[in-house]
């Protein structure tokens, strides 16, 4: 268990590059980064910057060239691909910007998708599914498929399915870039509300910088280097 | 929800797509119990044969005939144990299409070589030894007829004719059997051999051939060479055959049934197999985003692979399942009208276990591409493909 000044993601000399052809293309050389438990942060840059690839890392759905990092405690460069998977499942809620909900499942189907890896009885994991979509206001749609639904409720049942197992680190992709300024408002409280007071830490990638306002503090990406910013809480 | 759920609900997202896939291995299964226990029913003369068993026939083909004379003299031979003789009747019942496979026999040493087939009670085989009108007739035969031991039944011959011009015989029926063995087929009728040569217009003392049984297995091959040396350059020169190779040699004339299941089987099998494994493929392609969310969740590859396979099983075992009852309905419906070609048709057990065998196979041959696809696919290029 992580005190709340333990650094949730700690990074250093992380290395990635990605070949392309006969190209060999270099997204960070050597970037260091140390979030701390149940911070909210904001990470924005140019397209192209390494947001997602860096997002891609913390979640250990893809892996470092160099370099040591660290996530709630586990050295994610040291895990084989089936420990990572059960890592995943434990420590991690994704949260993506087309939702990715399976489109043949109703929302409480969606949501009990991370709790069949788990060793909970079905009456146990109806509960954690009703209590998660109760978190995101969705408690009457639990029978509605996605197509049933709005982007911004089928946003809310991603976020939903992302915190049903209780992972401390949250990692969104863009989470509002596919909803309109109302939705997308209601969303990023539901983040916010998630950090402030159920103490989740978030890392979250967006170009929007009415978004990166919801984030306590705001990471610019520029040529495989951190800049940061301070926002107000 | 389970793993089973998330299987059921993948396969039938696209409910036609799923159908008509079914619908194929549904045909090919229900070709293959067909084919399977037609031919199983033809080679059944083959299973029931058993190794001490002889035939003679007459050398040209076993559609000639051989003297009645040479059941004594065959009798005689050292190593021959039990003896009787056949002689094809021919009949039908009431009309031509009501085909009766009839035969005339010695009956007290028909029914002892035959006491490993079935079961003759003892009033049955006392009153065919005793009465030479009458008749012993298989269980399924007096079924099919609603016959009862005791009725007159007149049975007409398409070979033969009485004396007095007629083509019809009446008949008591003094007993039936029943089979000892699944393969026995008691779709047969037998009478006597003596009331049917004293009475037919021609043919006389003529048998169509002779069963015995030797001593031992291993006085076969000397009992073969005693019996065909005997009559040698006579005027009906004989082959002497196990059972079984006799019994092959009668399934032949019909064709090599064995190779046309296999070919069309075959046939069937790989060209749906190709249908409904590049549909399976397509299928995985186009859930590559959800599989990559699945094991971005956790789902590891191991249980991506299980999922997929799961689901062709599924797949083929829905399609073949209903087919093996198609196939079962079919020769339930024919099987009484083909009796007496083929007594044995039946979709036995066996034949439905290796169908089910197969379509375990058949689901884990058309997933096992798409499932090691999904397996290996590399989550962040999943997630990048739109």
């Amino acid at each position: 268990m992580l005190a709340p000044t333990d650094p949730m993601i700690d990074i250093v000399d992380l290395c990635k590059r990605f070949t392309k052809g006969k190209e060999t293309i270099t997204i960070f050389d050597g970037l260091n980064l140390a979030i701390p438990n149940g911070d909210f942060v904001a990470v924005m840059g140019p397209s192209g910057s390494g947001k997602t690839t860096l997002l891609n890392l913390l979640g250990g759905i893809d892996r470092s060239d160099a370099g040591a990092i660290a996530v709630a405690g586990e050295r994610l460069d040291r895990l084989s691909e089936s420990e990572l998977s059960r890592w995943r499942a434990s420590h991690i809620g994704f949260i993506f910007q087309f939702y990715n909900l399976m489109p043949m499942l109703t929302a409480a189907q969606n949501v009990e998708l991370p709790l069949l890896l788990t060793r909970l009885g079905r009456k146990e994991r109806r509960e954690r599914v009703e209590t998660a979509l109760g978190v995101v206001g969705l408690a009457d749609r639990v029978k509605h498929y996605p197509k049933e639904m709005s982007g911004g409720q089928q946003q809310r049942v991603a976020i939903a399915r992302a915190i049903v197992s209780d992972p401390a680190l949250l990692l969104c992709d863009e989470p509002t870039g596919d909803l309109d300024r109302t939705t997308a408002d209601e969303v990023l409280s539901i983040l916010q509300v998630l950090n402030r007071d159920l103490g989740k830490t978030i890392v979250m990638v967006t170009h929007d910088p009415a978004a990166a306002q919801y984030a306590k503090r705001s990471l610019h990406l520029d040529k495989g280097h951190f800049i940061e910013k301070e926002l107000a809480a | 929800m389970n793993d089973l759920v998330l299987i059921r609900k993948n396969l039938f997202r696209r409910k036609l797509r799923a159908i008509l896939m079914m619908v194929s291995i549904l045909i090919a299964f229900a070709i293959f119990g067909v084919l399977a226990s037609f031919e199983r029913a033809f080679n059944a003369g083959q299973d029931r044969a058993t190794p001490d068993r002889l035939v003679v026939v007459n050398k040209i083909n076993f559609t000639q005939p051989l003297p009645i004379s040479y059941y004594n003299r065959v009798a005689a031979i050292d190593g021959v144990a039990q003896i009787t003789h056949f002689s094809w009747f021919g009949g039908y019942y009431q009309e031509p299409r009501n085909f009766i496979a009839a035969f005339a026999v010695d009956p007290e040493n028909w029914m002892k070589l035959r006491d490993s087939d079935f079961v003759f009670p003892p009033e049955a085989r006392a009153a065919f030894i005793r009465d030479r009108t009458g008749v012993l007739v298989g269980a399924r035969l007096m079924e099919k007829w609603g016959w009862k031991v005791g009725d007159h039944i007149p049975i007409s011959s398409n070979i033969w004719s009485q004396r007095n011009g007629s083509h019809a015989w009446d008949f008591i029926i003094v007993g039936s059997f029943t089979a000892r063995i699944p393969q026995a087929d008691t779709s047969v009728m037998l009478m006597g051999y003596d009331y049917f040569n004293e009475t037919r217009s021609f043919g006389k003392d003529l048998i169509n051939w002779l069963t015995l049984r030797t001593t031992s297995v291993a006085a076969n091959e000397r009992v073969i060479d005693a019996i065909d040396g005997m009559f040698a350059n006579s005027p009906y020169e004989t082959t002497t055959d196990s059972e079984k190779a006799f019994n092959k040699a009668f399934a032949a004339q019909l064709g090599n049934i064995a190779l046309i299941v296999e070919l069309v089987v075959g046939a069937a099998f790989v060209t749906i197999l190709m249908i409904v494994g590049n549909t399976m493929v397509m299928t995985v392609r186009e859930r590559t985003r959800e599989i990559g969310v699945l094991k971005t969740l956790g789902f590891s590859g191991g249980r991506i692979l299980r999922m997929v396979l799961g689901e062709s099983i599924l797949l083929a075992l829905l399609g073949g399942l209903p087919g093996l009852g198609v196939a079962f309905l079919l020769i339930t419906r024919v099987r009484d009208s083909l009796m007496s070609f083929v007594p044995t048709l039946s979709l036995y057990p066996d034949i439905a276990a290796a169908a089910v065998g197969l379509m375990v196979v058949f689901g884990i041959i058309t997933g096992l591409v798409p499932a090691l696809n999904a397996m290996r696919l590399n989550i962040v290029t999943a997630l990048g493909r739109s």
